[in-house]
């Protein structure tokens, strides 16, 4: 019954994380837009729903108390037109600026989260959160498998969604902007446009993610939106294969798994003065592991065949046989 | 408005700045912005720090030189450190951001240097915890020099380090042949190849240049604040933000950028408050991506 249990919240927690590769995924996999401070929309995410839908607090703004799906729908809403605003901010300049401004952005959002008090309730952050299903809390089994059943529908939904988007019109536009720009651009496509809804579509979906998560453990803080998370994600996109949604989720289960095991088998390994070495062990480990599979296997499990490179090799040699 | 900011401010830019050389460096001439830069700066600090700890085996106690908190056994630590760094850049150059480089996508490398960044760092936690270290535990006296402003005998050694660093860099830049290279290259990598520039060399210089200079603003933090294994990582978005403030490509605009930046952050402790301080320079950049991408020296993409 425990295992159960056990099972049902490492999926939900592995699910809300496949959530925000699925939005990483759109705007890299997709569109080629890099985003490094993803941790950054994923605390806006949670920190609104967390203020729309918490109980009225005398010692900050609001706590508004309205339903939870009023605060997902503002959590995506300001998530969004965040991203919006740092895609047109830097989407006209090269790839790098954008990066560059997605990391000062999470570390923006980190400085707010634990200096505005009367915002974000500061280092202590913000509890009471509201939980869908909170009057199961009593029988945790019950609470646990109607949490994973409330994400998994969420996950689903995004997955669909984003599968039917990627075969639109709209998603073709998008591949052929990360494939051959100058080729996207004389059919003419305003590729920044479509760039700037991308990313903000991207960026919605990570702030759902972290509205969920708020909302599912019930308790936020600026610890949770550390760069470590941004890593995570990248990580978990990477290993599934950029490009492929499917990917996206299975890259996320996987990753979860072998880091909730390995921090688990920690645990059991070392003394507890020693966890906190072993813990940055852990992460050297993830981070030669990312580094690996750029160099070796750079599409993942699921990913998107190149389409550039064996065009670009069949191009070359048809112009060196022309010549 | 107390003047002790315009102390405060040209050292944080001393440090900014050094450190915004070797990105400025990388990004035009291997043309990717690299996030392990940082991790170069805590690498070389604590590089030396150990060769600090290896010489005090070696010698004994050795007396500091006289109005300064370090002795000789930290300047030779430092150069020693410095040449680590340098090896470090190169060794990930090779394996890593070399081969991903081959492969001729850009934005890979960018990610690549995250995912190295986060393992070098957590290395340095694995191998030192993070407990933060100091160089010397001594405390230093400030001298008044006028308008209120007081300075350190240590603060006004690095000051002019700094200033020597800087000028010998934009010498190596403007009046010897492998600066000429290198921005040749960085201005028409196409073209330099065409005239027969040794790229891979200009490479290596680029990576012992950036890596040293990493070095010795990791050192003045860890002499003037402390040693901590995310130094270097907190002062990434104050680096790239002073290298696109002066311009990508310009070594005087890297300085320039980071005085500036150091200067305002400098201002904003006084004016609002230290907890703020990380802001200053998401503000800068965004003013600067808006206002003028190129920078202040930059010119524009090719």
């Amino acid at each position: 019954m425990d295992l159960l249990g056990y099972g049902a919240f490492f999926l939900t927690t592995a699910l809300i994380f496949s959530l925000v590769t699925l939005g990483l995924n759109l705007q890299w996999g997709l569109t080629g837009l890099f985003n490094v401070g993803l941790a950054g929309f994923v605390a806006i995410g949670a920190y609104t729903s967390a203020l729309l839908t918490t109980p009225d607090d005398a010692a900050r703004l609001g706590g508004f108390g309205l339903p939870i799906l009023v605060g997902w729908f503002g959590a995506m809403l300001v998530g969004g037109i965040a991203a919006a605003i740092t895609g047109i901010a830097t989407l006209r300049l090269r790839s790098d600026y954008l990066a560059i401004t997605t990391f000062g952005v999470a570390v923006v959002v980190q400085l707010v989260a634990l200096n505005a008090q009367k915002l974000t309730g500061g280092p202590f952050g913000i509890g009471f959160i509201p939980r869908p299903f909170g009057s199961l809390a009593e029988t945790p089994l019950l609470f646990n498998l109607s949490n994973l059943a409330v994400v998994s529908a969420v996950t689903l939904i995004a997955y669909l969604a984003l599968e039917h988007l990627s075969r639109s019109p709209w998603g073709r536009v998008l591949k052929a902007l990360r494939e051959d720009e100058r080729a996207a651009i004389s059919l003419g496509k305003s590729a920044r446009f479509y760039r700037v809804q991308a990313f903000a579509v991207g960026g919605a979906i990570m702030a759902l993610a972290g509205a969920l998560q708020a909302h599912f453990t019930g308790f936020i803080a600026p610890d949770n939106y550390l760069p470590i998370l941004t890593f995570q994600v990248w990580v978990m996109l990477i290993v599934g294969g950029s490009g492929s949604n499917l990917g996206a989720v299975v890259g996320s289960i996987l990753v979860w798994a072998i880091w909730a095991g390995s921090g688990a088998l920690t645990s059991v390994l070392f003394a507890p003065e020693q966890q906190a070495r072993a813990a940055s062990l852990q992460i050297v480990a993830i981070g030669v592991m990312l580094c690996v599979i750029l160099l070796v296997r750079p599409n993942g499990l699921f990913g998107d065949k190149p389409l550039r490179a064996r065009f670009g090799k069949r191009a070359k040699a048809a112009a060196g046989e022309s010549t | 408005m107390n003047l002790q900011f315009v102390v405060d401010g040209l050292l944080t830019g001393s440090m900014i700045g050094l450190g915004a050389i070797g990105v400025t460096l990388t990004y035009s001439i291997l043309r990717f912005s690299n996030f392990a830069h940082g991790d170069f700066m805590a690498w070389g600090t604590y590089a030396t720090l150990a060769v600090v700890g290896a010489t005090g085996a070696m010698f004994g106690k050795i007396a500091p030189i006289a109005p300064l908190s370090f002795g000789w056994p930290l300047i030779v630590a430092l150069i020693i450190g410095m040449a680590i760094t340098g090896l470090l850049a190169l060794l990930l150059d090779f394996v890593l951001f070399a081969r991903l480089r081959a492969k001729g996508q850009a934005i890979i490398v960018v990610m690549a240097s995250f995912g190295a960044s986060m393992a070098l760092r957590s290395l340095l936690e694995f191998i030192f915890t993070s407990r933060p270290t100091y160089f010397s535990r001594a405390i230093q006296i400030a001298m008044p020099v006028g308008f209120g402003i007081r300075i350190t005998p240590d603060q006004i050694a690095l000051l002019l380090l700094t200033a020597v660093l800087v000028l010998g860099v934009h010498l190596l830049m403007t009046r010897t042949q492998t600066g000429r290279s290198m921005q040749a290259l960085s201005q028409n990598a196409a073209l330099a190849r065409i005239v027969g520039i040794d790229v891979a060399s200009v490479v290596r210089v680029t990576w012992i240049i950036g890596g040293a200079l990493a070095c010795v603003a990791g050192v003045m933090i860890g002499i003037l604040i402390q040693i901590r294994p995310f130094m270097g990582f907190d002062m990434l978005l104050p680096m790239f933000a002073a290298a696109i403030l002066g311009g990508i490509g310009s070594v005087p605009g890297a300085v320039l950028g980071g005085l500036i930046i150091g200067l305002a952050e400098a201002g904003a402790v006084q004016l609002i408050g230290a907890e703020w301080r990380a802001a200053v320079s998401f503000i800068i950049l965004m003013a600067v991506l808006f206002v003028r991408p190129v920078g202040l020296f930059g010119v524009r993409e090719r």
